[in-house]
């Protein structure tokens, strides 16, 4: 049985394991090679994290399983990342705006989980506050580009952010095993106000108006995911289950 | 061209001439022939093109790498390729031709790029070959592009050889554990030499004798060694390289020649390179198909981009 704190740090793992797979999928794909390079940079960073938690995981793990066992051998219904990250990449607009959210969101949260008892997840979270710091600075500066660019470019803003709208909740909701790592685990309802000041601020300073119906999907922590998460996975695993043990 | 003016320019080609004598750097500010600044243009550009279109290729194992080491060190790679891209582009700016132009004439095939991107990664183990072979080979080139008479490039190429060795590395570690491996992941570790080895030959252009551009690029010092000077420095240096892993090069007349005191290789199938540099190779149209994609589907957001400085460069005035 996964105790509470491998539950946790696994989580905390599957999202940025996922969020960077998709970033991924922007090489060769981004609107100018500069944009390429950046998108690729941040998708480095967020593997970076992916595998800090997972080494971690693989400390905490009796069946002693290594971070490629954590990443290559689960199934769709044992990752559980929030479904935000696993959403396709859309088109930049989307991309961006997914970024924003969880930019704002990884700068908060990192900074509580620097203060946690559990001193590896701190020092994770420290290394991690820099880093996510440009990210912020990076995505709100292309929020600003694309509500104040074109009328395309606002179109398409407006769009994402309304795909996205009803992901954000799940971002604070309380897991069984959160609730069970207090002191350890970052306590995601706190968070939730400033995250949303911060998105209207913003949103404000663009005239961006936010959507007014509001939605909610979750699911992810406990493994039910959206359909996009399944042939995700089945590519990036599929040299790890077409030779099982086999090193590379 | 006035009586004046004639002998004004054979002065400049002179000082120009002499410059090169020297192994003086012709800087962008520079008077230089024509006909050597459009070298310069064809060789530098088709040098751009190549690292961003060999992101394909690789990109094209990203999402499949087999671990999450791999994953972030071709990650890391196929980045650095990138920036390549972005400093030999710049660097050819300076040379008076933008960035569009350059990529316009890509797009139209005025512009070549590198043919072996022309072939498909079929497995994992092509990203080994690439990185040992491909990047091997541009090492070579590389290194004596350091010494090129054209300031920028020169700086340009020492800057990118520092990051070339960890690619080589990388590609060559990748087949290492291959090999080290089982049966079936030797047996595509050879697969992928077999495919690889003549394209990564063919990659340093046509013999001397018969390379249109080679002649009057070595004169002006653009090129400082041959084609096939190099190429047999690539071969004398990558047959050891094989044999530690146990991997057989694909050719029977290979063969260490004590008097020359180099490898004797077999002749390269040039109708096979002239047919895939002039699109026919599995992967030409999906190469350049690929890269106006990301443009054309990229255009509003660079629309964004120029619109929002206008408004911001607006609103500082005001
Ligand atoms: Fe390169
Ligand atoms: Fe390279």
């Amino acid at each position: 049985m996964d105790t509470p704190l491998l539950k946790y740090v696994l989580g905390l793992a599957d999202d940025n394991m996922v969020l960077s797979q998709r970033l991924t999928e922007w090489c060769s794909n981004g609107p100018t090679l500069e944009e390429d390079i950046a998108l690729t940079n941040v998708a480095l960073d967020i593997l970076g994290r992916a595998r800090m938690f997972y080494q971690y995981a693989s400390v905490l793990d009796e069946q002693k399983r290594s971070e490629d066992d954590f990443a290559m051998c689960r199934s769709e219904r044992e990752y559980t990342n929030l479904l935000i990250h696993e959403l396709p990449i859309g088109d930049f607009a989307f991309t961006m705006a997914r970024q924003w959210f969880l930019d704002e969101f990884s700068q908060l949260y990192f900074s509580a989980l620097s203060h946690s008892k559990d001193e590896t997840l701190a020092g994770i979270a420290a290394k991690c506050i820099k880093e996510s710091g440009y990210h912020l600075v990076r995505s709100r500066n292309w929020i600003c580009v694309l509500a104040e660019g074109t009328e395309e470019s606002r179109r398409r803003l407006l769009a994402a952010i309304d795909e996205l709208w009803g992901y954000r909740h799940e971002l604070f909701e309380t897991t069984q095993a959160e609730s069970l790592l207090s002191g350890v685990a970052v306590n995601r309802a706190d968070l939730k106000d400033t995250w949303m000041t911060n998105i209207n601020d913003l949103s404000a300073r663009l005239n961006i108006e936010l959507p007014d119906k509001d939605w909610f999907v979750t699911g992810g922590r406990r493994g039910e995911h959206s359909e996009h998460l399944g042939p995700m996975l089945a590519e990036m695993q599929y040299l790890a289950r077409c030779f099982p043990g086999a090193k590379w | 061209m006035t009586k004046a003016e004639c002998q004004i320019e054979q002065q400049l080609l002179e000082q120009f001439e002499a410059k090169i004598a020297a192994d003086d750097k012709i800087e962008p500010k520079d008077w230089m022939p024509e006909a050597y600044r459009a070298n310069l243009i064809r060789q530098m550009s088709q040098h751009a093109h190549s690292e961003v279109i060999g992101m394909q290729p690789e990109g094209n194992w990203l999402s499949r790498a087999p671990n999450l080491h791999r994953k972030m060190v071709l990650l890391a790679k196929v980045q650095d390729e990138a920036g390549h891209g972005l400093y030999l582009y710049s660097a050819t700016e300076t040379l008076g031709i933008t960035r569009d132009e350059m990529v316009t004439a890509m797009h139209q095939q005025r512009a070549k790029y590198a043919s072996i991107f022309n072939y498909p990664t079929l497995t994992w183990a092509d990203i080994g070959a690439i990185g040992w072979l491909v990047d091997g080979a541009a090492i070579v080139n590389q290194i004596s592009l350091q010494l090129t008479s054209y300031g920028p490039y020169s700086r340009a190429m020492i800057k990118i050889c520092k990051e070339e060795s960890f690619h080589q590395r990388q590609g060559y570690n990748i087949l290492i554990k291959l090999c080290e491996g089982s049966e079936e992941q030797k047996a595509m570790a050879q697969d992928a030499l077999n495919r690889w080895w003549w394209p990564s030959l063919m990659m340093f252009g046509p013999h001397d004798r018969e390379s249109a551009h080679s002649q009057r690029s070595m004169g002006w010092k653009i090129k400082r060694k041959s084609n096939d000077d190099l190429r047999q420095k690539f071969v004398d240096q990558t047959v050891p390289q094989a044999e530690f892993l146990g991997l057989k090069i694909p050719d029977s007349d290979l063969a260490w020649n004590a008097q020359r005191g180099h490898y004797d290789f077999g002749d390269i199938d040039w109708r096979e390179f002239e047919r895939v540099i002039n699109g026919n190779g599995p992967c030409n149209r999906e190469r350049i198909r690929h890269h106006k994609r990301a443009q054309d589907e990229g255009a509003w957001v660079r629309q964004a981009m120029a619109a929002y400085d206008i408004k911001q460069a607006g609103q500082r005035v005001a």
